[in-house]
């Protein structure tokens, strides 16, 4: 077999004592992709709902751009779980009998609720007006796929149009606090497992939301950077610095919240400090050390306080934002990896350290983690295509 | 036998293959085990830690009765060889299925005192495994055991990582978990789990914790019990006599 290769090899590469079936790494680079993917769709919802709820006037031009990215990651959330069940044809069996104690089995129903009530109602009414006049416009296929995306609605009357901006904010008020549940949610997840504690904390689903907060704003700061330019616009850079300035402050408060969960630990001291010590300075020296807090934040961090405190030139600020939302992307995708991957390299008998060697082909490979980390932007596009964000004359107002 | 009989037979054997072949596994356990009330009993397991010579039976006993795949990463139950030296490090391994093989080239004078422990799923009267599972594949018999089913598990793993004591593995053909079952099928037929029939010095007991003359229920009588991890809350019904405490 395979695997039993496989694991020869890896067992030549533990450290001290772990139980025996405890070779095997279950929760694989798809399950790190899992958290990151949900991540940037609650923290792309907040974003835009700074604009509707609390009326953030300078993020307008994200609004759209927001929604959208949250949509097409959401779309590809469920995916990367399908692949890594060890029987993906009885994934089912988690909407028709789910057991009511356990965290997992509501992953169905946040899911949907999320995507159903939440995000597609949303969009739906936000461009609900826009949709029946670009489809007026339109010829050929995509008349039709927008009239079919509209419902087939056709009134544009005042009246209907102030209906449909009412039932946003509504929505977005139900939004922040489902927002908040599908990444918690996500967060519990984990720090809920009493059996492991790099997981076992009642910061986790904080922990989650923090980063996913950051991570949300990031992605659509990046795409903003990169869509408007591609579209024949210019970058408003009052919006860019708000932006930029939310980003900060995030980070500053998810950064806080992580070092008082390492404090905490580091104070009590339980039974687990000492593995869990040899588990940050050596398997994951690099990735949590250097990767996601080095490279991750402070580094951001840095370069924003210098932003800020020099007021530098307009294109100056412009690459330094980008590089920021990078290196913010980078340190994000290692936090998920540093729980999820970091969670299995110690034992749970706290005698031994052991390692995850990822595939690069298999299904829980490389290569399908990065065509999952693809597929959104794809999505992107197309949904850009199709409900572009920004209006032809508001493109030429900022140029 | 003339062609009448022979007809009669093939009909009479056509007839039974055909009832009984379309029964379904429940109906046939019903009729098995027809005297086999879960509720009457609730099972647990003693292990005297003083009496594993490390030998390494009952590991091969589990592996083939219940079909456990043979490679080393793969374990319905096992045994850890604990050295404890003189200046007072640890040394854990797990011992071959062979019985014990000791490679680490510690010697006798610089041991305090080293002993096995045989391990297995705890059968926790608050079964982690069970509270996580998103389908209820994992759920609890009325007898107190924790069983899988194993046409409704997803593979999902969220069990394996709730279980504290890295009992559950994925099954490499059948990819659903799968970890001790205290020989379940042999339960429900009032024979002793495998390891427990094979082990050469009684150091794995097994008996009904509703029945006082039970074997189990005299060795929790005679000896000072302990359970692996007791501030889990997870309430094993696997206990441990003369345990150490280096043992997690």
């Amino acid at each position: 077999m395979e695997a039993v290769q496989h694991f020869t090899e890896l067992a030549k590469q533990v450290v001290g004592f772990i139980y025996p079936n405890e070779i095997e790494i279950h929760w694989s680079i798809l399950i790190v992709v899992y958290p990151y993917i949900t991540g940037l769709v609650a923290g792309a919802f907040i974003l835009a709902s700074l604009v509707k709820v609390f009326n953030v006037k300078e993020l307008q031009p994200t609004y759209r751009l927001a929604l959208l990215t949250a949509l097409a990651f959401l779309l590809i959330a469920p995916l990367p779980l399908q692949l890594h069940l060890g029987r993906p044809e009885r994934s089912f069996e988690m909407f028709l009998t789910p057991q009511l104690s356990s965290a997992m089995a509501m992953f169905g129903f946040v899911y949907l609720w999320y995507l159903m009530v939440v995000l597609l109602l949303e969009i739906w009414f936000e461009y609900r007006r826009d949709m029946i006049v670009w489809s007026g416009e339109a010829t050929g296929v995509k008349k039709w796929a927008l009239k079919i995306l509209s419902l087939f609605s056709t009134d544009v009357s005042e009246k209907a149009v102030a209906f449909d901006k009412k039932t946003v904010k509504i929505i977005t008020v139900i939004g922040i606090p489902s927002a908040f549940l599908l990444h918690g949610y996500v967060g519990f997840i984990f720090g809920s497992i009493k059996a492991n504690p790099w997981w076992s904390s009642v910061m986790m689903p904080v922990v989650f939301l923090f980063s996913a907060i950051v991570s949300g704003i990031a992605i659509v700061m990046l795409l903003y950077m990169i869509v408007v330019p591609l579209r024949g616009g210019k970058i408003d850079m009052q919006c860019l610095d708000k932006m930029a300035s939310f980003l900060f402050y995030a980070v500053i408060v998810d950064f806080s919240i992580e070092v008082l969960d390492f404090i905490h630990r580091l104070y009590e001291s339980e039974e687990s400090i000492k593995i869990l010590s040899a588990l940050v300075e050596t398997k994951l020296f690099m990735s949590l050390v250097i990767l996601q807090i080095l490279l991750g934040m402070l580094l951001p961090l840095g370069v924003m306080v210098v932003i800020r405190v020099f007021k530098l030139q307009e294109e100056v600020r412009k690459l330094l934002y980008f590089v920021c939302g990078l290196l913010i992307q980078l340190g994000i995708f290692s936090t998920r990896w540093n729980v999820v991957i970091g969670g299995q390299l110690f034992s749970k008998s706290f005698r031994g350290l052991t390692t995850y060697k990822m595939e690069l082909m298999g299904i829980e490979g490389l290569l399908v983690a990065v065509a999952l980390l693809i597929i959104p932007f794809v999505i992107l596009a197309v949904l850009l295509n199709l409900l572009p964000p920004w209006k032809k004359e508001e493109l030429a107002r900022t140029t | 036998m003339d062609r009448r009989d022979f007809l009669r037979r093939l009909c009479l054997l056509i007839a039974s293959t055909g009832m009984t072949g379309g029964m379904s596994a429940a109906a046939w356990a019903r009729i098995i085990h027809k005297d086999y009330d879960a509720s009457r009993h609730y099972y647990g397991m003693g292990i005297d830690v003083d009496k594993c010579i490390g030998c390494g039976r009952c590991m091969q006993a589990c592996k083939t009765e219940n079909a456990v795949p043979a490679p080393p990463f793969y374990f319905r139950t096992w045994v850890e060889r604990y050295v404890i030296k003189t200046d007072r490090s640890v040394t854990v391994s797990t011992i071959s299925t062979e019985g014990v093989q000791p490679t680490d080239g510690i010697v006798e004078k610089d041991m305090v005192r080293s002993f096995f422990v045989p391990k297995l799923c705890n059968q926790c009267a608050h079964p982690p495994c069970v509270q996580v599972c998103p389908v209820g594949a994992t759920f609890t018999s009325d007898d107190g055991v924790v069983l899988v089913d194993t046409k409704r598990c997803i593979g999902c793993r969220y069990c394996i990582q709730a279980c504290p004591y890295g009992v559950r593995y994925l099954h490499p053909v059948t990819r659903v978990a799968d970890k001790c079952n205290f020989c379940y099928h042999r339960l429900v037929r009032g024979l002793l789990p495998a390891c427990v029939e094979v082990c050469p010095t009684q150091a794995r007991l097994f008996g009904d914790l509703k029945s006082v003359a039970s074997p189990l229920g005299r060795f929790v009588r005679m000896n000072k019990v302990h359970v692996l991890k007791p501030y889990l809350n997870t309430d094993p019904k696997v206990y441990y006599a003369n345990l150490d405490g280096e043992v997690n």
